[in-house]
């Protein structure tokens, strides 16, 4: 196949809590359950670690989509940090709809230790879903920048 | 012997950094009695090639104001770092891109419709400004736009930061005394990269109101709120941009019963300005429920602007999608 005929691999930057979303893509490999490799599962220890700068950062630098999930609510280990996760989760939404970056780049998903083949299957259908809209191609701080919109004058 | 000589420039700005250097009264004078003035377009008539002919390295300090926006100011970046020991970006505008970088969430051509097209201007003919235009005397030019506004340090090395919209003037009288001490010998000057002129903490740690964790249930805006005088005004639901701003203006805004808008920019430690403030509005919000938090964050009417009314095109992504697609 050659490069133009390739279909689009999306990069998924999936951000995980050590103690639940964590386990279950752990318990989705222990159970020798395949999911899709374009997601590359980042741990923390709570989803209430996640700072909006991440998500930024990872969309700056190139991925795709970003993937948030953590213990159900109710189940955090740090009884309610998640709960924060959600909060932020809804408002950063927001601001990259109007940074121009679909919703549907941007998935919060709730994940116990034991759903193994829950997360595995709602990470492959995550995948398909940013297959469909198409690759993000975030202007690097290189680009946009040398060449004036219309042709070039001395000044 | 001959005194170090001194440029200001103004880029993509307002102007309201040169009136804030003014602002400072008779301090004014300790720049004249240490200083020859080398450049300084909005104060004395200077050609781009007497400083072209200025030997390198031979303006001590230099005071850029304004962001990137054109071909020009790109020009004039490189130019007046090769001319420079010193270079600071002064001001919002060169530090982050303030407002001017707001036309970062638009394309070039929007913008240009908006400033000739739109029914407040008068140009039945359509005319758009061309970059070039043939006269019979010859050919006539003016910038080119770029597709984005960029920082100062986007495009030149820079030495210092001072941010404000515009720096306060008790802050620019400091930094004078300060660079004066050091041509005296008597002090020396912070590290390079260093941000000058402002505290190293944040607005809310200047802020005089009370704070005493409470939560809201819902955003309301300034104008249509009685806010009680002491407390903390993002703890009333009020937009308040105190958390994620760096400290230096004694909280001028908040004291007075106003917002604090974030012109001094980020806080000392702060990667990307309005990812810390979604951290702290989702703090203060009190439900647990996504239907409801979506009804409260529907009273924060344009997120992106509260958060980077300044500091987009100093932020990770810098501009949005319709900006880069142009």
């Amino acid at each position: 196949m050659t490069e133009e005929t390739k279909p689009f691999e999306p990069v998924i930057i999936g951000f995980t809590c050590n103690w639940c979303s964590y386990r279950a893509a752990d318990m989705a490999g222990t159970a020798r359950i395949k999911y899709a490799p374009n997601i590359r599962l980042i741990r923390l220890m709570c989803s209430g670690r996640l700072d909006p700068t991440f998500v930024f950062k990872a969309f700056a630098g190139g991925a795709d989509a970003v993937l948030i999930s953590g213990c159900h609510p109710g189940d955090c280990h740090y009884v309610e940090q998640n709960y924060k996760a959600m909060r932020r989760f809804h408002l950063l939404k927001r601001v990259l709809v109007q940074m121009g970056i679909e919703p549907g780049r941007l998935k919060l998903l709730w994940a116990s230790a034991a759903e193994g083949a829950i997360f595995a299957a709602e990470i492959n259908k995550f995948v398909e879903e940013v297959r469909a809209l198409g690759p993000l191609n975030w202007a690097k701080p290189g680009e946009l920048v040398s060449t004036p919109i219309m042709e070039e004058v001395t000044a | 012997m001959s005194k170090p000589k001194f440029a200001m420039y103004w880029a993509a700005s307002c102007g309201g950094c040169e009136i804030a250097v003014l602002n400072i009264h008779e301090k004014i004078l300790d720049v004249d009695a240490n200083f020859d003035v080398a450049f300084w377009p909005v104060a004395m008539d200077a050609k781009y090639k007497d400083v072209e002919a200025m030997e390198d390295g031979s303006i001590l300090l230099t005071l850029w104001n304004g962001g990137i926006r054109n071909d020009e100011n790109e020009h004039i970046a490189h130019l007046l770092r090769k001319k420079s020991k010193i270079l600071v970006a002064f001001g919002s505008c060169a530090c982050e891109g303030c407002i001017p970088g707001l036309a970062n969430f638009s394309p070039v051509n929007e913008i240009v419709d908006t400033a000739f097209s739109t029914i407040t201007t008068d140009n039945p003919d359509n005319i758009r400004p061309q970059s070039s235009f043939a006269m019979p005397e010859g050919n006539i030019t003016i910038p080119t736009l770029y597709p984005v506004l960029r920082t100062l340090d986007q495009v030149e090395d820079v030495d210092y930061y001072m941010p404000g919209c515009p720096p306060e003037s008790h802050q620019i009288a400091a930094v004078i005394d300060l660079v004066i001490q050091v041509l005296q010998g008597k002090a020396e000057l912070p590290p390079k990269g260093a941000t000058i002129g402002a505290g190293n903490s944040t607005v809310c740690d200047e802020c005089p109101r009370k704070r005493n964790v409470k939560t809201i249930k819902e955003f309301g805006r300034i104008q249509l709120t009685h806010a009680d005088p002491e407390l903390c005004l993002l703890e009333q639901g009020i937009p308040c941009n105190g958390p994620a701003t760096r400290s230096g203006c004694n909280a001028r805004c908040a004291t007075v019963g106003a917002q604090c808008i974030g012109c001094y920019g980020p806080a000392e430690g702060v990667v990307d300005y309005g990812a810390r403030l979604i951290s702290a509005f989702a703090s203060v919000i009190d439900s647990n429920k996504p239907d409801e938090i979506d009804k409260i964050l529907d009273g924060l009417v344009d997120p992106a602007g509260q958060f980077y009314r300044f500091n987009l095109a100093g932020s990770l992504l810098r501009s949005s999608k319709s900006a880069q697609k142009g």
